[in-house]
C-alpha cells in the first residue's frame, strides 16, 4: 500500500474519534472556563450587592444591584486619589521604561547579543525585597521616600526588563530585509530603526506597554514602602482598606471591581496581543 | 574598506541604543544587590542613618539557626512553592491540551483565562477572603450544598497555606496553559500523523511524541513560574497580613524579609535572608534549567 493510501485511511479515523470526544471536550472547557470566571464575575457582583447581602451566601447572582457601595467608595476619599496616583506613576514609568527598552531590544535582536537578554533574566529572578531594602535605606537618607519619583523609578524597575523581553522577540521576528533595503536606499543604520522597525514595531510596543502598565497598577510592595499617604496607589489603598474597616466588604469588592475593569478591557479588546507579549521568548528554549 | 567602517559605526550605534537601559538596570540591580551583600555583614539596626559596624557573617549564623522563624519560612518556600507548580503544570498541560485545537468561542475562553493573571493581586486576595469566609462566603455554602463539612481556609493556622496555594493555581494556571499552547502551536504536525498511522492511541501520542517534544517549553515554563511562585508576596501579605499571621503560618522567606526589614528595622538581618534567599532561587533556576528540559523529554 502505498503512503498517499494509508494517510487517506487515516485521516477518517483521526476525525471519527474526535468527533466522539468532541461532547465531553466540550463540558471540560465549559467547566474550566466557568472556575476561572466565576470568581471574578462573584466580585463584580457583590460590588452591587449591600452589606447585608454581601455576607449572606444564599444571595447569589441575583439581587437588586445597589450603587451604595461605589458611592461610599467616592466618597471615601482614599480611593480616588489613589487611582490618579497609580495612572500617573503608571503612565510615567511605562513611557520611560519604554524610552529607554525598546531602542535597547532592537539592538539585542538586531546584533544578536543574548548575554544582554540573560541580565534580563537576572532581573526576574533577583527578589525585589533585596533591591526594596537598599533603595528605602538609600532614599530614606536622601529624604526621598514618598516621592513619585521614587515610585516611578521602582516601577521602572519590573517594566524595563519586561519591556525588553517582550521586544526583543519581537525585533529578532521582524524581517531584516526592509531594513536592508532602506539602508541601501541612503538610510543610516539609526534611521533604519527609527524610520522602518519602530513603525512596524508599533503593535509589539503596544502590548509591551500596555502590560508594562498593568504591572505597574498592580504593584504592591514598592508603594507598601516607598509611598506615603498622598503619593499611595490603588493596592495600598486597598490593603489599608482591610485593615481599618475589615467588615465593610461591599465597598472593597467595589474598590476591587473599579481596579479590575481596566483590566477586564484589555483583556476583552486585545487578547490576541495579550496572549503573544505573555508568551514572548518562551518557545525558543 | 566600506565594510569594516559600517561594522565599527553599527557596534558604536548598538552600544549607544543599549547603554542607558543597561545603566539604569545595573544601577537599580547591581549596585543595590551590592549594597544588600555589604548590609548582611553589618549590624544594621533601628533608624537608616544611625550608622552600622560590619560584624563579619554573624547575621547568617543567626539566620542559619533560627529554627523559629527562618527554617519554617524556607521549608513554607518549598511547600507552597513544589505544591502550586506541580499543579499548575500538570492542569495547565490538560488545559492545554484541551485548547489545542480551535473551537467555536475559544477567543472567549482565551479572554477569561488572561483576566486571573492580569488581575491586581491584592484585589484577589481580598476576593478570596470574601469567597472563603468561614461563616459567610459562598465556598462552604457550596461545601454544605453538596454534604461536605465547612472549612477553615485561611482562618486556620493548618489550612492557610494549602488554601493559598489553590488560590495560586487558580490565578497562575493559566500562564502556564498560554505557555504551552504557545510552544504547542510550534510543533510539526507530521510525528503524530506518523503515530497515528501506526496505530498509536491518543494517550500514547500524547505520552510518546507529544511531551518530549514540548519538553524545553515545559522547561522554561517551570523556571518561570517557580521564580514568580518562589518570590510570591503580595496575596499572602494582602490575605494574612504581617508575618503571615498569629502563628507565622504564611510565612515564606519573602514575607519573613519583608516583616525583618519594614516591621522589626532589623536591616542586617534581614538582608543575609535575602541574601540567602536570591542564592537560593539561582540554585532552583540552575538545577531546573539543567535537569527539568531532559527529565519531560
Amino acid at each position: 500500500m502505498s503512503t498517499a493510501a494509508v494517510l487517506d485511511r487515516a485521516v477518517p479515523v483521526t476525525r471519527r474519534r474526535r468527533g466522539g470526544w468532541s461532547w465531553l471536550r466540550g463540558v471540560a472547557i465549559t467547566v474550566v472556563t466557568l472556575v476561572f470566571a466565576l470568581p471574578v464575575v462573584w466580585m463584580f457582583a457583590a460590588a452591587f450587592k449591600t452589606n447585608v447581602q454581601v455576607t449572606d451566601p444564599t444571595v447569589g447572582l441575583v439581587f437588586p444591584p445597589t450603587l451604595e457601595n461605589f458611592a461610599n467608595v467616592l466618597a471615601d476619599g482614599a480611593i480616588l486619589p489613589a487611582m490618579g496616583n497609580s495612572l500617573l506613576v503608571g503612565v510615567v514609568s511605562t513611557v520611560l521604561s519604554a524610552v529607554l527598552a525598546v531602542p535597547a531590544a532592537w539592538a539585542v535582536g538586531r546584533f544578536g547579543m543574548r548575554s544582554t537578554g540573560s541580565l534580563v533574566l537576572v532581573a526576574r529572578i533577583v527578589p525585589a525585597i533585596s533591591l526594596l531594602v537598599p533603595w528605602y535605606y538609600l532614599f530614606a537618607q536622601a529624604g526621598l521616600v514618598g516621592s513619585y519619583t521614587v515610585l516611578v523609578l521602582s516601577h521602572m524597575f519590573v517594566s524595563v526588563p519586561l519591556i525588553l523581553w517582550i521586544m526583543i522577540s519581537f525585533f529578532e521576528g521582524l524581517p531584516v530585509e526592509l531594513e536592508e533595503a532602506a539602508r541601501v536606499d541612503g538610510l543610516s543604520a539609526f534611521g533604519a530603526f527609527l524610520r522602518i522597525a519602530l513603525p512596524l514595531a508599533a503593535p509589539g510596543t503596544a502590548t509591551a506597554a500596555v502590560l508594562a502598565f498593568v504591572a505597574s497598577w498592580n504593584n504592591f510592595m514598592f508603594a507598601l514602602v516607598l509611598a506615603d499617604e498622598n503619593t499611595e496607589t490603588v493596592p495600598v489603598a486597598l490593603f489599608s482598606f482591610i485593615s481599618y474597616a475589615s467588615t465593610d466588604w461591599g465597598g472593597l469588592m467595589a474598590a476591587s471591581a473599579l481596579m479590575t475593569v481596566p483590566v477586564v478591557v484589555v483583556a476583552l479588546l486585545a487578547q490576541k496581543h495579550i496572549v503573544a507579549g505573555l508568551t514572548a521568548g518562551a518557545t525558543k528554549g | 574598506m566600506q565594510s569594516h567602517s559600517v561594522d565599527r559605526s553599527h557596534r558604536r550605534l548598538r552600544w549607544m541604543m543599549l547603554a542607558p537601559a543597561l545603566a539604569f538596570v545595573g544601577l537599580m540591580i547591581v549596585f543595590p544587590l551590592l549594597f544588600t551583600i555589604d548590609l548582611s555583614l553589618t549590624d544594621a539596626f533601628g533608624a537608616v542613618n544611625a550608622g552600622a559596624e560590619h560584624v563579619g557573617l554573624q547575621n547568617y549564623g543567626d539566620a542559619l539557626s533560627d529554627g523559629r522563624r527562618f527554617w519554617p519560612a524556607v521549608w513554607r518556600t518549598v511547600y507552597f512553592t513544589v505544591g502550586a507548580v506541580v499543579l499548575e503544570t500538570v492542569l495547565g498541560l490538560a488545559l492545554a491540551m484541551l485548547m489545542r485545537r480551535a473551537f467555536r468561542g475559544i477567543r472567549w475562553v482565551r479572554t477569561v483565562l488572561i483576566v486571573p493573571l492580569l488581575a491586581t493581586p491584592v484585589a484577589i486576595g481580598i476576593l478570596w477572603l470574601l469567597i472563603l469566609d468561614p461563616t459567610n462566603g459562598i465556598a462552604n455554602q457550596l461545601l454544605k450544598s453538596v454534604g461536605i463539612a465547612p472549612l477553615e481556609f485561611l482562618g486556620s493556622v493548618s489550612q492557610s497555606l494549602p488554601t493559598l496555594m489553590v488560590i495560586d493555581v487558580w490565578q497562575w494556571t493559566p500562564m502556564m496553559t498560554l505557555l504551552l499552547l504557545a510552544g504547542l502551536s510550534t510543533l510539526p504536525e507530521e510525528p503524530e500523523e506518523a503515530a497515528t498511522v501506526d496505530g498509536a492511541n491518543a494517550w500514547q501520542r500524547f505520552r510518546h511524541v507529544v511531551l518530549p517534544m514540548l519538553g524545553p517549553t515545559i522547561a522554561t515554563a517551570l523556571v518561570l513560574r517557580s521564580v514568580d511562585a518562589l518570590k510570591t508576596f503580595d496575596i499572602l501579605y494582602a490575605t494574612k497580613g504581617p508575618g503571615g499571621g498569629s502563628a507565622f503560618e504564611a510565612e515564606t522567606l519573602n514575607v519573613l524579609a519583608y516583616g525583618l526589614t519594614f516591621d522589626y528595622q532589623e536591616y542586617a538581618l534581614a538582608s543575609a535572608v535575602l541574601v540567602l534567599f536570591t542564592l537560593f532561587i539561582i540554585g532552583v533556576v540552575l538545577v531546573l534549567r539543567r535537569y527539568a528540559g531532559r527529565g519531560a523529554a
